[in-house]
């Protein structure tokens, strides 16, 4: 599985929706992911792809989408 | 000897922007004249302190050298290792006097002698950096521009709490003119609406009606078996929240008027905090760069450590054990009393309630009726359960049942 289906299939388990068709929604506006989510998806980030986000790094305003969260992984 | 507090009357605004216009006039030609801004910042700086209170001058001279030594140091010891003890060991320096100011009244009667204005917001600053530092989203430290953020001579004594990473890149960039001339209008605006919060609405709730009521609900301080639960009380209640955002907030809007004047963009305090319709909301809402604080270097980084060792299973209790530390810090860091804890655990306990219900809503999505009179409720509920949080946070309740005689 690549990045992008990683990144997606994570966030479909956070929040329990599909975002193949809603990459560029607000992930924090509609309340889908609260601080609780936001952790998970670092953990989730670090373990399924190896990427080590730390916490202060975490700029809603960089993360707020599922593309903005696909570009950072595949950084 | 001439003492100028932050904001306290028409005056300092008179002597401020005075003092500030030469710098207007650089920024608004695109510069930043740092020599003029640096002499009036210690200048203001210099004159919140005269007079009876050169003491705390020299407690925040020292705390500066300390806290300079403890974050310049682990820095540069971060450059090379990144030993958690290290780490945990600097965060202990940081706030270590603001731990120590804030448990003399424990035993003493005075107040310590190290503390002083803006203790509090100065900590909150280094401590952030030392964490920053940890996770290497600061790379570069200077020690200069560690000093000019930490002293940042608008928020100084009360925040709003802003973050290094933002305030540098604003300090480093010269607003182009059009730009600076829209957040000099904007400066302009929140002034005005200062004005109107603090010095009228905070006037009439906290100096005018404020004594009256505490004197009404002190006279029945025995009713209820001693619960001293009377109409008064309830009026203290509502008047005192009302008190508390005026105040606050007209005080928060002029500090980032006047960091907008110095062509820095503080974040915002509040965002309309009564119009919350959940607890989870008022806090983004009501004084939002402490709660923003919190969440990203307390709450968030405890459940990051309890879910990476699994110390906790359960995700949901992973979230209410993260809510209990988050908001009993805030209650210590108001002060260790009883009330100030009480008012931590009761925020602990209202968002982790409002978290059930709002798992239980999601469930039932389709059952639950969702319109404006359910919005109002929600408001409603929410403004209630806020200002019963703000009558024990306010302490009158300890001098209504402990101290009665006292007044």
């Amino acid at each position: 599985m690549d990045t992008k289906e990683t990144v997606l299939d994570i966030l479909a388990t956070l929040t329990g929706e599909d975002w193949h068709h809603a990459l560029d929604d607000d992930l924090f506006a509609s309340g889908m992911l609260d601080s609780m989510d936001t952790v998970q998806l670092l953990l989730e980030l670090q373990d399924q792809l190896g990427v080590t986000v730390p916490v202060s790094e975490f700029d809603r305003s960089e993360w707020n989408t599922p593309n903005k969260i696909i570009a950072k992984a595949q950084a | 000897m001439i003492n100028l507090q932050p904001y306290a009357d028409p005056q300092y605004f008179a002597y401020l922007l005075v003092a500030l216009i030469p710098l207007t006039i650089g920024l608004l030609r695109g510069h930043r004249w740092h020599f003029y801004e640096t002499l009036v910042s210690l200048a203001f700086i210099i004159l919140m302190f005269t007079g009876a209170k050169w003491h705390q001058a020299i407690a925040l001279l020292g705390f500066l050298v300390l806290e300079l030594l403890v974050v310049s140091g682990y820095a540069k010891y971060r450059q090379q290792h990144n030993q958690t003890r290290v780490f945990i060991a600097a965060v202990v320096a940081a706030i270590l006097p603001l731990v120590v100011v804030k448990t003399t009244p424990l035993w003493s009667t005075q107040p310590s002698l190290i503390g002083f204005l803006g203790i509090s917001y100065l900590t909150f600053k280094a401590v952030q950096m030392v964490m920053e530092l940890r996770d290497g989203t600061i790379k570069e430290f200077s020690k200069l521009a560690f000093l000019r953020f930490l002293c940042f001579m608008p928020t100084l004594s009360s925040g709003p709490i802003d973050r290094f990473r933002r305030f540098q890149a604003d300090y480093e960039h010269v607003p182009e003119q059009a730009a600076y001339v829209e957040m000099l209008g904007r400066a302009v605006h929140y002034l005005f609406l200062g004005f109107l919060y603090k010095f009228l609405l905070g006037y009439i709730f906290g100096t005018v009606l404020l004594p009256k009521l505490a004197h009404l609900a002190m006279l029945q301080h025995g009713a209820f078996g001693g619960l001293g639960l009377s109409w008064p009380l309830v009026g203290y209640m509502y008047d005192y929240s009302m008190y508390l955002f005026f105040d606050f907030a007209g005080y928060s809007l002029f500090a980032v008027a006047i960091s907008l004047v110095m062509g820095i963009d503080t974040p915002m305090n509040f965002n309309r905090p009564f119009a919350a319709v959940n607890i989870k909301e008022f806090w983004n809402r009501w004084h939002m760069t402490l709660s923003f604080w919190f969440r990203d270097f307390v709450f968030m980084r405890t459940t990051f450590f309890i879910m990476k060792h699994k110390l906790i299973k359960n995700r949901i209790r992973v979230s209410q054990a993260a809510y209990l530390i988050n908001f009993l810090v805030m209650g210590f860091w108001h002060g260790v009393t009883w009330y100030y804890i009480v008012y931590g655990l009761f925020h602990a306990g209202a968002i982790i309630i409002n978290d059930i219900w709002l798992r239980f809503k999601k469930k039932h999505r389709q059952q639950l009726p969702h319109n404006r009179w359910t919005q109002g409720l929600a408001i409603l509920i929410t403004f209630n359960v806020v200002c019963f949080s703000f009558l024990i946070f306010s302490g009158f309740l300890n001098q209504l049942w402990f101290a009665p005689s006292l007044k």
